[in-house]
C-alpha cells in the first residue's frame, strides 16, 4: 500500500519530467529481455521467464518421483520371482560347466535388453558386450560367424545401425504379459528352430543388488560341441561317465538336454534383466529428481534477487524524482 | 548402546538369509581364464562379463566312501522345492519307468515323463506330481531334479483329477484321429 503511494506520487512528478526517448533496440527475438516498459516509462524487470522455468521444472521432479516409486514397486513383484529361478540354471552348469571358450564355427548372442527406455546404461552395457563378443569370435579365425538374436526394442535400436546383416531374429513387447515359463519356453523354442548353432551365449544384466548389475554371459552348447569336448576331455571329460538312462541313443537325450538347457537360462535370464532394468531406472529417475531439486534451488535464488532488483528500481526512481523536486 | 544392539540383529538374519539363499553367493571365482585373456585381448577397456560359474556355490568332490544320505536339489521355474536336503532316497518317474536313487548310485542322467516322485526321509515321504523335467545324479551323491511343474499330491483333488479325465479322454482319442 505504501508503495502504491510511492507510485503515485511518482507518476505527477514524472509528468513534469520530460519523457524518455524511446530506445531503438528493444527485446531480441532470441533471448526474452526481462525488462518490461511500464506506462510512462518506468521500468519492471520481469519474473515471469523465471517463474515459468521453476513450474516446468517443479513438474519435470514430481514426474520422475512418480516415475521412481512405480519401477520401485515392480522391481518388488519381480524381484521374489528371479530369486526363486536361481536355483534353475545350477544343476545344467553343475553338470556341463561353463565353456565360454569353446571354440565354435557357428556362434549366436542372444541379447537381452528392455524395451522401455529412461533405464540408466543397462541396454548399452549390454550391447558392448554383445560387440565385443563378436569381436572375440572373429579374431580367432576367418570362418567362424556370430549371429544376433535381439530381445528388446534398446538393443535393436543400437545394434541395427551397424551390424544389420547379422541380426537372426528380433522379438520385441516381451513384458505386455507378466513373465512366465511357458512364454520365455515357445521363446527359445522359436530360437533353436529358425536359428543354427554351435553355441548360444545370452547377454544380460544379473541383478546383484538395487544399485549393482552386474553383466554375465551364459553359454550353452549343442549336444555336438558338448560330445566333442567331452571326448576331448577337460571340463566335460567326466560326462561320459554319466549313464544316460532312456531314450534309443545318447544323443537323443543330449538334443533334449540341450534344449530344456537353453530354456532354463533363458527364464532366469529375462528375469534378471527385467530386474535390473526396473533397478536402473530407480537409480536414474532418483538421480534426475535429485537434479530437478538442485534447479529449482538455484532458480528461486535468481527469482527472488530478479523480484528484489525491481523492487529497488522502483524505488530508487521514485526517490530520485522526489528528491529531484525538493532540491 | 541401542545402535550398538541394532548391529548385532541384522547378523544372524544375514547368516539364515545366506544359508536359505543357497542360489545366490559369490563363491570362488572359477571363471575361466582362457576366456579372460582372449576377451582381454580383444577389449582391453572393458571389464569381462561374468560367466555362471563365478556365481555358483561349489560342489563338493567325490568323496571316496559312500556318503550316508543323498543330497536332494529339487527346483521348478517358480521356486526351489527343496535345496541341499539330505534324504534316503527318491523315486522318479523316468521315461524307462521309475527309477531309485540312493547314496553311492553311479552317476545317472535321466529323463523325467508325467507321474510321481516321491522322496524318503527315514519314516516320511513327500510325494510330488511332475510334469516332466531331467534328473541328474552326481558322483558325490548329489541329485538335481529339474522340473517344469511340480504339485505335492495332497494338494490334488481326487474327483477333479477323474472329471478332467474324462473331458478330456474323448478329445485325446479325436486328435488321435
Amino acid at each position: 500500500m505504501a508503495m502504491a503511494a510511492l507510485r503515485r506520487e511518482g507518476r505527477r512528478f514524472a509528468s513534469l519530467i520530460s519523457p524518455r526517448p524511446i530506445t531503438a533496440v528493444r527485446s531480441s527475438p532470441l533471448y526474452p529481455t526481462l525488462e518490461d516498459e511500464g506506462p510512462l516509462g518506468l521500468r519492471h524487470i520481469s519474473t515471469q521467464v523465471v517463474r515459468n522455468r521453476m513450474k516446468s521444472v517443479k513438474n519435470i521432479q514430481k514426474i520422475t518421483k512418480a516415475m521412481k516409486m512405480v519401477a520401485a514397486s515392480k522391481l518388488r513383484a519381480i524381484q521374489t520371482k528371479t530369486e526363486n529361478s536361481r536355483g534353475l540354471w545350477q544343476p545344467f552348469t553343475a553338470l556341463l560347466g561353463d565353456l565360454p571358450s569353446a571354440d565354435v564355427k557357428k556362434n549366436v548372442v542372444v541379447t537381452i535388453s528392455s524395451d522401455k527406455g529412461l533405464c540408466g546404461g543397462i541396454n548399452s552395457t549390454s550391447v558392448k558386450i554383445s560387440k565385443g563378443l563378436h569381436k572375440l569370435n572373429s579374431a580367432t579365425g576367418p570362418e567362424k560367424e556370430t549371429k544376433y538374436v535381439i530381445l528388446g526394442e534398446k538393443a535393436k535400436a543400437q545394434l541395427v545401425r551397424d551390424s544389420k546383416k547379422d541380426i537372426e531374429l528380433i522379438i520385441t513387447e516381451l513384458q505386455k504379459n507378466p513373465l512366465n515359463y511357458t512364454q520365455v519356453s515357445v521363446l527359445a523354442d522359436e530360437i533353436l528352430k529358425n536359428v543354427e548353432y554351435d553355441a548360444l551365449r545370452i547377454v544380460f544384466n544379473k541383478f546383484q543388488s538395487v544399485v549393482s548389475f552386474v553383466p554375465t554371459v551364459s553359454t550353452v552348447l549343442s549336444p555336438e560341441i558338448v560330445e566333442r569336448e567331452a571326448e576331448s576331455g577337460g571340463k566335460l571329460g567326466d560326462l561320459d561317465s554319466y549313464e544316460v538312462e532312456g531314450g534309443e541313443t545318447k544323443g537323443e537325450i543330449l538334443q533334449n538336454l540341450a534344449e530344456f538347457q537353453f530354456s532354463c537360462t533363458m527364464f532366469n535370464a529375462v528375469l534378471e534383466n527385467a530386474c535390473s532394468e526396473q533397478g536402473a531406472r530407480m537409480s536414474a529417475m532418483d538421480s534426475s529428481s535429485r537434479n530437478a531439486g538442485d534447479m529449482l534451488d538455484r532458480l528461486t535464488l535468481t527469482y527472488n534477487r530478479t523480484r528484489q532488483a525491481s523492487i529497488t528500481t522502483e524505488l530508487i526512481e521514485i526517490i530520485s524524482g522526489a528528491s529531484a523536486l525538493e532540491g | 548402546m541401542l545402535r550398538r544392539a541394532l548391529g548385532l540383529l541384522p547378523r544372524p538374519i544375514a547368516a539364515a538369509r545366506a544359508r536359505s539363499f543357497s542360489t545366490d553367493l559369490p563363491a570362488a571365482h572359477t571363471a575361466d581364464a582362457t576366456f579372460m585373456e582372449a576377451w582381454n585381448k580383444v577389449m582391453p577397456n572393458m571389464d569381462p562379463p561374468k560367466t555362471p560359474l563365478s556365481f555358483m556355490h561349489p560342489r563338493p568332490p567325490t568323496p571316496s566312501s559312500i556318503p550316508p544320505k543323498l543330497t536332494v536339489n529339487f527346483v521348478l521355474p517358480y521356486a526351489s522345492e527343496l535345496s541341499t536336503k539330505e534324504v534316503d532316497m527318491v523315486i522318479v518317474p523316468a521315461t524307462t519307468g521309475q527309477m531309485g536313487f540312493l547314496p553311492g548310485h553311479v552317476a545317472t542322467i535321466a529323463e523325467l515323463k508325467p507321474g510321481v516322485l516321491s522322496v524318503h526321509e527315514g519314516s516320511e515321504t513327500t510325494k510330488y506330481f511332475v510334469s516332466s523335467g531331467f534328473v541328474f545324479i552326481h558322483a558325490n551323491s548329489f541329485a538335481d531334479i529339474i522340473a517344469v511343474e511340480a504339485v505335492p499330491l495332497d494338494r490334488i483333488d481326487a474327483n477333479l483329477v477323474q472329471k478332467g479325465l474324462c473331458r478330456f479322454h474323448p478329445e485325446a482319442e479325436l486328435s488321435h484321429n
